[in-house]
């Protein structure tokens, strides 16, 4: 089956001799809810605003569909929605007109979209907003827009950066049901975030990248796999003036009533339990430290750091990203 | 993908969309865009026209009122061409709705075209009303119907492209400002529009001969009233030579995304 994308020895080097992306190669396959993450500065938006024809590469190749970005920009650009990280339509025009102009940019008349336009905003709760400027919508209904406008000719891969960035919590839920569904529907979506653990609810797949380059591509089960020890919060009760004897595992004080415990890969919470309440602690509650994919994400990219600080012997920080052009 | 369309199909349905786009904008901010270009010209007419005109007597051969009227509907349709391409083409760069265009399957020439065009129907909205304004003060002839038609709609497009070329460049909004500042209107104001060039000076004569505004009014005054300092084909063919070279520098500022793609 052809890749809904293909990215072939992908360069930029900015005008300023910044090199954002370092030659890197990644597919993603049709059907796929594939994350690309990596901290700020690491490559993530370069990318896909090459892919989005927004960014001028200077090496590789990309296509979409199978359609050459280049050679068949028509075709692939047919191919695909983006949805970018800032809000980029006209704050002067009403919610409809946005939608119908987009579609009017990929040969759809008013007319031929206008029962899709309709499914689309109700779908997004913006019908009632329909003839509204669009400056007058709030931060979440501005994103959500900017996903309807994306989907009018129903492209097959949807890029979504960072699209719940600054949405509340049950806005971003119901965001991400939308997502899904529209995923389930067959539509590929490629998506980054800075919430690891939105990049672990939707994706099936997953590349990190930093300093311009993937340093993992891989399954969201594969990556997860990795992790070989998980740390637990536990709010107890009980007699805490020191910490209770659980070998096997690794305990510390976290707060009053309060303790972490590292467990590695293959051993057992039960057994956790039944040493606390032993060690006559009750537990009232319990959670994960951290996100477990965070914790993957943030492991992985300082290995990946301190890997390039010794490559290049120095410590002129990989990190450290130097001034770059506007994306 | 919805449909199934050809690829010429897709790009006129993208083009009347930024046709509409465009003129939508204009008329929705005609306060700004329409209305000012009618009281300044009622204003040139009644201070030049009436008033000083009234003293000076005949220009050309014709009175002093009906030789300005063509230079100053010239003026506003060229003026407003340039305005509505620079200031929409650039507020879209502003606000990064250009985006939209860009990621989209519409070809550089179709966006050009769709820009230009807009340009053009506000340019010619604002020559109608500013010749329907002039009907009030003088009589006005039609010499040469076909050669109003051309000239005008050459002279806006060319402004229109102007005025995009402009835009491409401009990264603040002052920007937009200091090609119509500096340049078109001293050129305007140097082109005819007020006097023959005839009284100046041989050598003034000759160097008013390279401002390409010259032959856009004096072409357009020989539709309406039959005279001219210069010949109309060459002028025609002067506009449709500067359209050509503009067009393709715009086509290929836009293929290399120079203002908009870093």
């Amino acid at each position: 089956m052809t890749a809904a994308l293909s990215i072939q020895g992908l360069e930029k080097v900015y005008g300023n001799g910044f090199k954002a992306l370092k030659g890197i190669d990644l597919t993603v396959q049709q059907g796929d809810f594939f994350a690309l993450l990596g901290p700020n500065g690491a490559g993530k938006s370069t990318t896909l605003g090459i892919v989005s024809s927004l960014v001028q590469k200077t090496g590789g190749s990309v296509s979409i569909m199978g359609h050459d970005l280049v050679t068949d920009s028509f075709a692939a650009k047919q191919c695909l929605g983006v949805v970018p990280q800032e809000f980029n339509f006209n704050q002067f025009e009403k919610v409809y007109d946005i939608i119908i102009t987009q579609a009017g940019y990929y040969g759809l008349t008013a007319k031929q979209v206008a029962e899709y336009a309709e499914i689309l905003l109700r779908a997004l709760d913006l019908w009632d907003k329909r003839n509204e400027l669009s400056r007058m919508l709030s931060g979440g209904m501005k994103r959500r827009l900017m996903i309807a406008r994306a989907l009018i000719h129903k492209p097959q891969v949807l890029i979504l950066d960072e699209p719940t960035a600054g949405v509340d919590i049950e806005l971003r839920r119901s965001m991400w049901e939308f997502m899904q569904k529209l995923n389930e529907e067959g539509t590929t979506i490629i998506l980054t975030t800075h919430y690891l653990e939105e990049a672990e609810q939707l994706c099936k797949n997953i590349a990190i990248i930093n300093t311009g380059e993937i340093i993992i591509n891989t399954s969201v089960r594969d990556l997860l796999s990795q992790l070989t020890t998980e740390t637990f919060v536990f709010d107890v009760e009980g007699d805490l003036a020191r910490l209770p004897e659980l070998p096997q595992y690794q305990v510390a004080f976290v707060g009053d009533d309060c303790i972490e415990i590292t467990m590695e890969k293959g051993q057992n919470l039960n057994e956790v339990f039944v040493l606390l309440i032993e060690a006559g602690l009750q537990v009232r509650s319990m959670r994960t430290k951290a996100n477990r994919l965070e914790e993957l994400f943030v492991g992985l990219v300082q290995e990946h750091k301190d890997q390039s600080d010794s490559e290049n012997g120095s410590d002129n920080g990989s990190a450290i990203e130097p001034q770059k052009a506007s994306k | 993908m919805i449909g199934n369309k050809s690829i010429l199909a897709v790009q006129w349905v993208a083009f009347s969309t930024i046709v509409i786009k465009e003129v939508r904008r204009f008329m929705r901010i005609w306060q700004q865009t329409l209305l000012p270009p009618a009281i300044t010209m009622t204003l040139y007419f009644i201070i030049f026209g009436n008033l000083i005109g009234s003293r000076i007597g005949e220009m050309g051969g014709v009175d002093y009122m009906s030789f300005i009227v063509p230079g100053l509907i010239m003026m506003s349709v060229i003026t407003n061409a340039y305005g509505n391409v620079a200031s929409s083409f650039f507020g879209n760069k502003f606000q990064r709705c250009i985006e939209e265009l860009m990621v989209s399957p519409v070809f550089p020439s179709v966006i050009l075209a769709g820009y230009v065009v807009g340009g053009v129907v506000r340019g010619v909205m604002v020559g109608i009303i500013v010749t329907l304004l002039s009907l009030y003060f003088t009589d006005l002839q039609v010499h040469n119907l076909p050669v109003i038609i051309i000239v005008t709609i050459l002279s806006a497009m060319l402004f229109a492209l102007g005025g995009f070329i402009n835009a491409i460049f401009a990264t603040k909004f002052d920007d937009i400002t200091i090609i119509p500042t500096f340049i078109i209107t001293p050129l305007t104001y140097l082109g005819g529009v007020f006097y023959s060039i005839s009284l100046l000076p041989e050598f003034w004569q000759d160097v008013s001969m390279l401002n390409p505004i010259l032959y856009m009014v004096n072409s357009f005054r020989y539709g309406i009233l039959g005279i001219s300092d210069v010949n109309v084909w060459v002028s025609i063919t002067m506009l449709v030579g500067f359209i050509i070279v503009l067009s393709s520098i715009s086509v290929w500022l836009l293929r290399r995304g120079t203002g908009m793609r870093s």
